[in-house]
């Protein structure tokens, strides 16, 4: 029971930051717009997140301006490409290599710091009880507030006019501008959403999981993000299964290693990969779901005088 | 006289001043003129790591024959094309002795080697030499069988978490000397292994740390370049034992000890010699007897009884009386590998793909 339930605490921690990022992504490319800066933004974001934490130590501040450096990246990549209307995919691209390249750079006096962590939550007698309490009330607060998040999101998307509205834009800009609906803000705002989950993920990293800054701390987990975003087929229920399916079988093939079986690590090592593309190719293979929710106008510039 | 002229005038003042001062400096005198020392680094200094025990040797020669040389470093160089022309352009620029600091190196450091005749190049942990090229290496698996001693001494569990990068002999043999250290004090300690195949991805490693601390270990150790393993070892309060640094700071309880290199007395002699101009291209593998290895600040928490046995075993692997892989010794699958009394050559060590008996599972690369 208790290897299960650390199981359980392992996977939720790990699959986290890959949630919140894919969350992000998946509001911003709804809205049609693709941003392949994820990298960039949670690199900048953890570099933020620590350095803000180590000045003020309070991992909380530090969290926000997370958030909010990678938004201020988000908002520089919205202005290219909505405003002067670039390439998506070529200012995504550059966006997290000048991220990257920003994060090292800022953060070279920082690698030496220590800071203290985000505590995990403890609730008195709550985070006492056997079992539930390890189970439900002992994770790092990001996690709940992951949680929370997802279920905004889903309810905002399918349930309110704000998520029509966003998903009108992604699919027919010229229609939802017909009707008078302000196609470019709209994209701005689900861009800075993005951002902001981005610089979340990054600072969860940073601050709460390793606290630690260091360049290529994120090693590829942002793209692993995007790539959440379409197996997933733009559900958020699915992107959270992925990235803690991802986060599980990570974790199951490092406790499958430490009994001493004889796979090799390498095979093991690309299981996670391989496990959530089957699965959530397996899930989402109805060709027509795919059709219905991948926003159609993805990627694609949009000019309201056109 | 005119604005114009004015200005022109005292412009033309100023660039004689600075004409007469220089000429005025004196002039680098051949024989005081400082040897230029170059460094390439693979990744970012930082803090601990790699890279930066390399750096700190680096001042290390610096602080001791102050104004005879001059030290100039390039970081986080790829290995390949480009440090090929990091190499080249140190060499141009009348780099005497440059070290190049990472396997991926070697043959770009070879090439520059061959176009350079005059300049010298020392490569670390490479295997090619040329007239004006020689490799130096350190045993690092004298500092894990150390650390093993520890290790045996404070486990509890009888298990250790051994978080790995990439089934490689050098890995495979830190494994292998820790595991013999933790049982020669204890013959009932076992060693698991994870491979996160990756030198470097701090989240990677604390999944790894993580899930074998839920399997039992109370003691790990690492090698991967981060600092996630003994942060992990902090968070969970079991031991940890630091690789390449000494990583104390983030980790002051968990912290037993940390397996050092240091390269400072190596290169003092090298530029010794560079200055003497009787330097030669050699071939090093240096050890605990070189000064290459050490055990870092022991945790107080350690009984002196075990910090006596560990500095008699040190003492012993330098005086030669002592050597962490001597027979009778056995992989893991029970097959002998050594003979008694047997001590393993350097050519089966650079070759070694066993788990030695005590480690769990099976090495991947079979």
């Amino acid at each position: 029971m208790d290897a299960f339930v650390n199981l359980i605490a392992l996977t939720l921690a790990a699959g986290t930051p890959l949630a919140l990022a894919a969350l992000g992504e998946l509001v911003t490319e709804k809205s049609g717009v693709l941003n392949l800066g994820v990298e960039g933004m949670m690199t900048v974001g953890a570099v933020a997140a620590f350095i803000v934490a180590v000045n003020t130590h309070s991992p909380w501040l530090g969290i926000a301006a997370g958030a909010a450096a990678a938004a201020v990246l988000a908002l520089v990549f919205a202005f290219i490409v909505l405003s002067l209307m670039a390439n998506q995919v070529a200012t995504g691209l550059a966006l997290s290599l000048f991220g990257i390249g920003l994060a090292s750079f800022v953060g070279r006096d920082y690698v030496a710091k220590v800071i203290d962590g985000l505590p995990a939550l403890h609730l008195p007698v709550l985070s006492d009880l056997p079992i539930v309490g390890a189970l439900f009330f002992s994770y790092s607060p990001i996690i709940y507030l992951t949680l929370a998040l997802f279920a905004l999101t889903q309810w905002v998307l399918t349930r309110t006019r704000a998520g029509l509205i966003v998903r009108a834009v992604g699919e027919s800009p010229p229609a939802a501008h017909a009707i008078g609906l302000p196609v470019i803000r709209v994209r701005y705002l689900c861009v800075l959403f993005g951002g902001l989950c981005s610089g979340l993920a990054g600072a969860y990293l940073a601050v709460a999981y390793t606290p630690l800054w260091a360049e290529g701390m994120i090693a590829g987990r942002g793209w692993i993000a995007v790539a959440l975003v379409v197996f997933a087929t733009w559900k958020p229920w699915r992107a959270l299964a992925g990235a803690y399916l991802f986060g599980f079988v990570t974790l199951a093939q490092f406790q499958v290693q430490a009994w001493g079986t004889a796979i090799s690590p390498q095979f093991l090592s690309m299981l996670p990969y391989l496990a959530t593309i089957v699965v959530l190719t397996l899930i989402s293979r109805n060709a027509l779901t795919v059709r219905l929710n991948a926003p159609v106008s993805l990627g694609k510039p949009f000019h309201p005088g056109d | 006289m005119n604005l114009k002229t004015l200005s022109m005038s005292v412009l033309l003042t100023a660039v004689a001043l600075c004409c007469a001062s220089a000429l005025a400096a004196p002039a680098p005198d051949a024989k005081t003129e400082p040897l230029k020392v170059g460094f390439v680094y693979v990744s970012p200094i930082g803090d601990a790591g790699w890279t930066f025990q390399h750096d700190q040797a680096r001042l290390a020669i610096e602080k001791k024959f102050g104004n005879k040389i001059q030290t100039k470093y390039i970081e986080s160089v790829p290995e390949g094309a480009d440090a090929e022309r990091v190499i080249r352009d140190l060499a141009q620029n009348g780099y005497k002795l440059i070290f190049t600091t990472s396997f991926g190196f070697m043959n770009p450091t070879l090439k520059v080697a061959n176009q350079y005749p005059k300049n010298y190049f020392e490569h670390a942990t490479g295997f090619k030499t040329a007239k004006n090229m020689g490799f130096y290496n350190a045993r690092f698996y004298e500092g894990r069988y150390l650390a093993g001693i520890i290790a045996g001494k404070m486990t509890k569990t009888n298990v250790a978490g051994y978080v790995a990068s990439y089934p490689i002999p050098e890995v495979v043999m830190g494994i292998n000397a820790f595991t013999r250290g933790m049982r020669s004090v204890n013959p009932n300690a076992q060693v698991k292994v994870v491979w996160v195949n990756s030198w470097y991805d701090p989240g990677r490693e604390r999944e790894a740390a993580d899930t074998l601390v839920s399997q039992g270990a109370d003691i790990l150790t690492h090698h991967s370049d981060s600092t996630a393993v003994v942060q992990a070892a902090e968070a969970k309060k079991v031991y940890a034992i630091a690789y390449h640094s000494d990583m104390s700071k983030y980790a002051p309880h968990a912290q037993l000890a940390a397996v050092t290199h240091h390269w400072e007395n190596y290169y003092t002699g090298v530029v010794q010699s560079a200055l003497d101009g009787t330097w030669k291209p050699d071939r090093v593998w240096g050890g605990i007897k070189g000064g290459f290895i050490d055990v870092g600040p022991i945790n107080p928490v350690v009984p002196a009884a075990v910090v006596a046995l560990v500095n008699t075993a040190k003492a012993d692997i330098a005086s030669g009386k002592l050597h962490p892989f001597v027979g009778p010794m056995r992989d893991n699958e029970g097959k002998e590998r050594l003979a008694p009394g047997q001590t393993i050559s350097d050519e089966a060590l650079l070759k070694m793909d066993y788990y030695v008996e005590g480690v769990q599972g099976k090495l991947p690369t079979k």
